[in-house]
């Protein structure tokens, strides 16, 4: 167990330094290989007409006429111990975790990110609950009542599910219950306003999810149903509700509970779709501007937390296994 | 010895297919009385495994006819909750493959406690008392540690026990075990036969026994049927089936069992073509296609079915064949291959 711990944390580490570096290279070599020069990306962060002298300067400022090796090597040390920036005549510094200074605001990356991430936590958690109950029950009773009216009607509207794009399916919920849009209220000053607000936009999210829980539900439901040992229960007088809910549902319900949790796990690193179609302040709003803006301490510092998000939900989603399947022991 | 305790008349069990209407038990008549053994044999695919299923009311797609008297009272008209109340506490059954009939995320301690308190309203404490004697008359060692063990800590032989502890929980007075032993190793096979047989003796028990290895069978069963697409084509005592067999497939299994005392070179004796499909059943003798005895009937074998006729007190055979050719065959053609040099 200990042992376990250890070598997850460790590969965990590991993970989020090749993440950074992938996103470096992607964002310093392959613009370079397509034949941008260091002048012409420092110029998109002077304004219009730049003078070579203030490109120059903006260089110098962002460190951009550094080797790449050394620009990723002060990066990796303001994550670690922090780093001072000098602006000009002053300096100023940035604690751990320091994900540098963003070009185009000119604020720190770090401070901005937490920001968000209760608006994206707010979505998720909210939306994670609405679809685990609905999927797992229309799945399950989909199962059950295999090639009744209900069955069908419920795959069908599963298959909307899955297939109907967040864009346009929270665009029309808003176009129908909401036209004044939503605006994010934190749970802390309002909670009535925080989950009225936040009501479509869950309802979105879940509907696409608990389409595909459903279909998972009743796939792994309809295959534990076959089990032997389903038979067995049978043999030994159980009531049916019994071996449906006891001997099927725990079977059926432990690798789902794998998917939810990475799925977790990737949506609070940004549920891209879902916050923009609603103008969301969250991560994944965050993201979509860094891309836009070129901005790399932004790119940076919203990869790296996605990255975290799911390395961590993986890892939860492992010890949780073993508590729930015996036969894997850590 | 009074009334059969199970009385099986005329059961038919049929399943609606894309393909076509299965007959997998068709006309099966038999009877077992309280604390006797009943030896089920045939090939995958004829019906033994159906009928201990639509016994234990577990067939939910099936159609079942005919009648099936537990004790006096008919299960195929009963009540499907009504069977159910009856599954583990009157009869209960044990199966092929001990590792999937458990189920892997309760300890098999919890799994006996759970059969136990379905029939009798008592406290998990008193139950899983229950199941730690329960696992030790099945000879699992230090029982009331390994009550709390996954199905996936025992061994297979250890498993097979724990099934049968669960099966006898309730002291049921009929076990059906549908081939208990053929996932075993062959030194845990008689192990488990034998632990079956002192078993039985203890808690008076009557055993279906389902197997397609007739050496298994003449081990413990009182009284054998060998089953051939979906019907009875033989039923006698043990030591008559074995010393005086009449039907030609019985011969077939027999020669299909491999022994000791014959010379290693020697080709068993097969029953050559394939066990015929239960949609559309062969005319006549289902068995006439692979008898080497079927033009011996001329028309008769793909014309008319042989009903299962009575050839001495307590031997039912279903053949055309005349008993006096029967008991010939037997002793000229049959009986020396099988004994060898």
């Amino acid at each position: 167990m200990a042992r376990f711990l250890v070598r997850r944390l460790a590969g965990a580490v590991l993970l989020l330094v090749i993440t950074s570096m992938v996103t470096f290279a992607i964002f310093f070599i392959v613009p370079r290989l397509a034949g941008q020069t260091v002048d012409q990306l420092a110029a998109q962060y002077v304004g219009k007409d730049p003078s070579q002298a203030e490109i120059e300067a903006t260089k110098e400022k962002l460190g951009l006429d550094k080797p790449i090796i050394v620009q990723y090597g002060q990066f990796i040390k303001g994550i670690v111990a922090g780093r001072e920036f000098s602006f000009g005549p002053d300096t100023e510094y940035c604690p751990p975790p320091c994900f540098g200074y963003s070009f185009k605001t000119q604020r720190p990356v770090w401070p901005d990110l937490v920001d968000r991430v209760p608006v994206t936590f707010s979505l998720a958690i909210g939306a994670a609950v609405i679809w685990l109950i609905t999927g797992v029950s229309i799945g399950v009773l989909s199962a059950l009542k295999k090639g009744t009216i209900f069955d069908r009607f419920a795959m069908v509207i599963a298959l909307a599910g899955v297939s109907l794009p967040i864009f346009f399916t929270g665009l029309l919920s808003l176009a129908l219950f909401r036209p004044t849009g939503v605006n994010y209220v934190p749970f802390t000053s309002d909670p009535l306003g925080w989950a009225s607000n936040l009501l479509l936009p869950w309802i979105t999210l879940a509907f696409l999810y608990a389409a595909l829980y459903a279909r998972l539900t009743r796939a792994g439901m309809l295959e534990t149903m076959t089990e032997d040992y389903i038979r067995t229960a049978r043999a030994k007088g159980l009531r049916e509700r019994k071996v449906v809910t006891r001997h099927a549902l725990r079977a059926t319900l432990t690798p789902i509970l794998t998917i939810f949790g990475l799925d977790i796990g990737l949506l609070l690193g940004g549920a891209v779709l879902t916050e923009s179609t609603f103008s969301l302040p969250g991560i994944g709003r965050y993201a979509i501007d860094a891309i836009n803006n070129q901005d790399l301490p932004q790119v940076l510092g919203v990869t790296m937390l996605a990255a975290f998000f799911v390395v961590v939900a993986s890892l939860v989603v492992d010890l949780l296994y073993a508590v729930a399947d015996p036969r894997v022991r850590l | 010895m009074g009334e059969p305790f199970l009385s099986v008349q005329d059961l038919r069990v049929q399943f609606q297919t894309d393909d076509g209407l299965v007959r997998s038990v068709d006309g099966l008549s038999f009877e077992l009385r309280k604390q006797q053994t009943l030896g089920i044999v045939g090939e995958s695919g004829s019906g033994k495994s159906v009928t201990s299923l639509a016994i234990m009311g577990l067939h939910k797609q099936a159609r079942l006819s005919g009648q099936i008297l537990l004790d006096g009272q008919d299960l195929i008209s009963m009540a499907p909750d009504d069977i159910r109340r009856l599954r583990g506490k009157k009869m209960a059954m044990i199966f092929q493959d001990p590792l999937s009939s458990m189920h892997p995320f309760y300890t098999v301690g919890n799994q006996i406690i759970e059969a136990y308190q379905i029939h009798h309203a008592v406290s998990t404490k008193v139950a899983r008392k229950h199941a730690i004697d329960m696992l030790g008359r099945v000879g699992i060692p230090r029982p009331e540690k390994r009550v709390d063990d996954y199905p996936h800590q025992f061994s297979g032989g250890m498993r097979q026990r724990a099934m049968i502890a669960m099966a006898l929980s309730c002291d049921p007075e009929l076990l059906i075990a549908d081939e208990p032993t053929t996932a075993l190793d062959v030194t845990v096979q008689a192990q488990i036969l034998d632990l079956i047989r002192d078993l039985q003796r203890d808690f008076h028990t009557a055993v279906i026994l389902i197997t397609h290895d007739l050496g298994v069978v003449s081990e413990i069963a009182d009284e054998i049927l060998v089953m051939y697409a979906g019907r009875a084509v033989e039923r006698a005592s043990s030591d008559v089936l074995f010393t005086r067999p009449e039907h030609p497939y019985t011969w077939g299994l027999l020669g299909s069992l491999p022994r000791l005392d014959t010379e290693p070179t020697d080709r068993l004796l097969q029953i050559k073509g394939t066990p015929p499909s239960l949609i559309n059943v062969p005319s006549g003798c289902p068995f006439h296609p692979r008898c080497p005895y079927a033009e011996l009937n001329g028309e008769r074998s793909y014309t008319s079915v042989p009903a299962l006729k009575a050839s001495e007190s307590g031997h039912l055979v279903a053949c055309h064949l005349p008993v006096e050719t029967r008991h010939q065959l037997w002793e000229t053609d049959i009986k020396p291959k099988l004994e060898g040099p």
